[in-house]
């Protein structure tokens, strides 16, 4: 049987989601974004929500998300979602709202927007792409890389003397008052994919409660970055970023 | 009977959002404008109108609340002084990049850097030029008094959403710390949802399923169409300067000579004249309430008439430059001012006319 045959309607498991566009991703090949993407958009249209949904990505390889979801869409400045976000959620509470960030944007620029608006409590979903390094601008060193990880502003390795540690940014807002869900997932096996999605899936729903933010860390990788095939960037994500940054939730609602 | 209250300029423009049927108010505290804020708080506008009032974490997070919710198609707004006006740059550079409607409040003071806490003009440039990266421009409006500075908000958010772009009024730390009369106008009610998707079509209130989904953005990739994208805003502040003019002249029919000057300045230039005429000097006052569109012909007219013109600002000189742009040489221009946060006084006005223009 010719493997095209197989490729059939009544064959398939996944389609393709109705609320991406038919754009083609412009994500480098193996990228965890488009994954994410796929997975964002098929939580809200299993909710029905698409009419009420509005998400904000910032800059970075995230940029230009709006090009691929089909639903309403702001851009906003290097870090500053969240203080969108806020305005929205409060403006329009009926909606639901989403940033969409990586950790160049929700680490190091953002950190003061991302921490004020999970201390206040706003309630919207925080989705925080951490690969470790800056995509968008070339490989540089990223508030998230590892020690001793090699960017092109740290040729080196990062040297923590030198440049500082890593920062753990959801573990410091999952110490905060404000937020309800917290939780690290990734994106680099087919069972990872299903636990992220039931974590964005609990956050939508959540955020009709009005209990507070929700963040999901995606810890993902960054082929191109990292300078390696997606199956190297996979299989060194988890020798390498999951017992740094290790997966599972970090605060779940008191039930 | 028209309802008459004595208040702060800072208080003014707090209770001129609230009637003018603001959806929200993002700001940080800075002297000498906080009161803007705390008034709000007072009020309760949420328990008055549903109006949202929030204090953000800085002055970025402010006017980024601000662009979240010009996104929306609602009426927001910010208030700030000097150094917190610079904080928030970037955001209304996107806000102009991404042609969306708010008003944001300058109550100067002296700069540069952490400067005084004293009443300046020294934002001009910065207001009326751009201040934020990228070819755009803001519509300022200048109050002179506490009546105006109620009367400019709802001004300056029609103006906002005609011709979806950020209007800045200009004031200072003098007339947002004064207390003088104000007559209120009536309160307007905000719009609803429906009203808002209505009159905003472009605005992200969530896509249903007959129309295209709304996005904002800055961004243009592609060069050819970032260009159309900054030609376009070109087109829009070409249409101002044609149609949004304001100014007001004081004793200018006969004037031998002229003063130009808005806000603070304006009011002392007032009483300069006064002083001047008892002592035969034809002196006139063209007062620009817009600083952006500048009354550039109405000054050209003027030039035409008068023997010099002096430009008298609380600044080392920046509006004088646009002065000496619209006079194109016709008279002498000068420039008096006084800066660091202190107010010039009627009779050193005077003295630098008559040394400066009539004298010189």
């Amino acid at each position: 049987m010719a493997e095209l045959d197989i490729v059939k309607e009544e064959n398939l498991v996944y389609k393709k989601t109705k609320l991406l566009t038919k754009k083609q991703l412009s994500y480098c090949p193996g990228c965890g974004h488009g994954v994410v993407h796929r997975m964002v958009m098929e939580v809200v249209d299993e909710l029905g929500i698409q009419s009420e949904t509005i998400g904000i990505a910032p800059v970075g390889c995230s940029v230009l998300a709006y090009e691929f979801m089909d639903i309403d869409m702001q851009q906003a400045a290097h870090g500053r979602a969240p203080a969108l976000a806020t305005a929205i959620k409060r403006l329009m509470p009926e909606k639901y709202v989403f940033t969409y960030q990586g950790d160049g944007d929700l680490a190091a620029i953002g950190t003061a927007e991302t921490i004020h608006s999970c201390n206040r409590g706003e309630n919207f979903l925080i989705i925080f792409i951490n690969n470790g390094i800056y995509g968008m601008t070339g490989g540089q060193m990223a508030p998230t890389t590892l020690p001793g990880m090699k960017t092109s502003t740290s040729p080196y390795g990062r040297d923590v003397k030198l440049m500082g540690n890593p920062l753990k940014i959801t573990e410091i807002v999952a110490q905060l008052p404000g937020t309800y869900y917290v939780t690290r997932q990734s994106v680099h096996t087919p069972a990872n994919v299903r636990k992220t999605k039931k974590a964005i899936l609990k956050s939508f729903e959540y955020q009709k409660q009005q209990k507070g933010t929700c963040l999901v860390e995606i810890v993902s990788n960054c082929n191109s970055g990292w300078k390696m095939t997606p199956l190297q960037s996979n299989k060194w994500l988890e020798e390498n970023m999951l017992p740094f940054y290790p997966l599972g939730d970090l605060k779940v609602p008191k039930e | 009977m028209k309802e008459l209250r004595l208040m702060k300029g800072n208080e003014a423009i707090a209770e001129a959002a609230i009637r003018a049927g603001a959806d929200g108010y993002f700001g940080y505290p800075i002297t000498p404008q906080s009161e803007v804020i705390e008034y709000l708080m007072a009020q309760k506008p949420h328990e008055r109108t549903g109006m949202v009032v929030l204090q953000a974490e800085s002055e970025v997070a402010a006017i980024n609340m601000v662009y979240g919710g010009a996104c929306c198609g609602k009426k927001v707004m910010t208030s700030s002084s000097s150094p917190g006006i610079s904080l928030k740059q970037e955001g209304i550079s996107y806000i102009a990049g991404a042609e969306l409607p708010c008003l944001v409040v300058n109550v100067v003071r002296g700069g540069p850097g952490l400067g005084t806490i004293q009443p300046a003009q020294s934002d001009y440039f910065q207001s009326t030029k751009g201040g934020g990266h990228g070819d755009y421009r803001l519509l300022v409006l200048a109050p002179a008094s506490v009546q105006e500075m109620f009367d400019f908000v709802k001004i300056g958010f029609d103006l906002a959403f005609k011709y979806r772009n950020p209007t800045m009024i200009l004031s200072d730390g003098a007339i947002g710390q004064m207390m003088e009369k104000v007559e209120l106008s009536e309160q307007i009610p905000r719009r609803t949802n429906e009203e808002v998707v209505k009159t905003c079509p472009w605005a992200t209130t969530g896509k249903t399923p007959n129309r295209e989904r709304n996005i904002i953005t800055s961004l243009d990739l592609d060069s050819a169409n970032q260009e159309k994208r900054v030609l376009r805003l070109r087109d829009k502040y070409k249409k101002m300067q044609e149609d949004e003019v304001r100014f007001e002249k004081i004793k200018c029919d006969d004037a031998e000579y002229l003063l130009v000057a808005y806000g603070s300045s304006a009011r002392i230039c007032q009483k300069t004249i006064e002083i001047a005429r008892k002592k035969g000097i034809k002196v006139g006052l063209l007062r620009p309430i817009t600083l952006f569109p500048f009354p550039s012909k109405q000054i050209n007219e003027m030039a035409k008439q008068v023997k010099g013109i002096l430009s008298v600002e609380m600044s080392l000189g920046q509006m004088v430059e646009d002065v000496k742009l619209a006079v194109c040489g016709k008279v002498k221009v000068e420039h008096f001012g006084r800066c660091g946060g202190i107010i010039p006084a009627p009779e050193e006005i005077l003295e630098a006319l008559q040394k400066q223009i009539i004298g010189g």
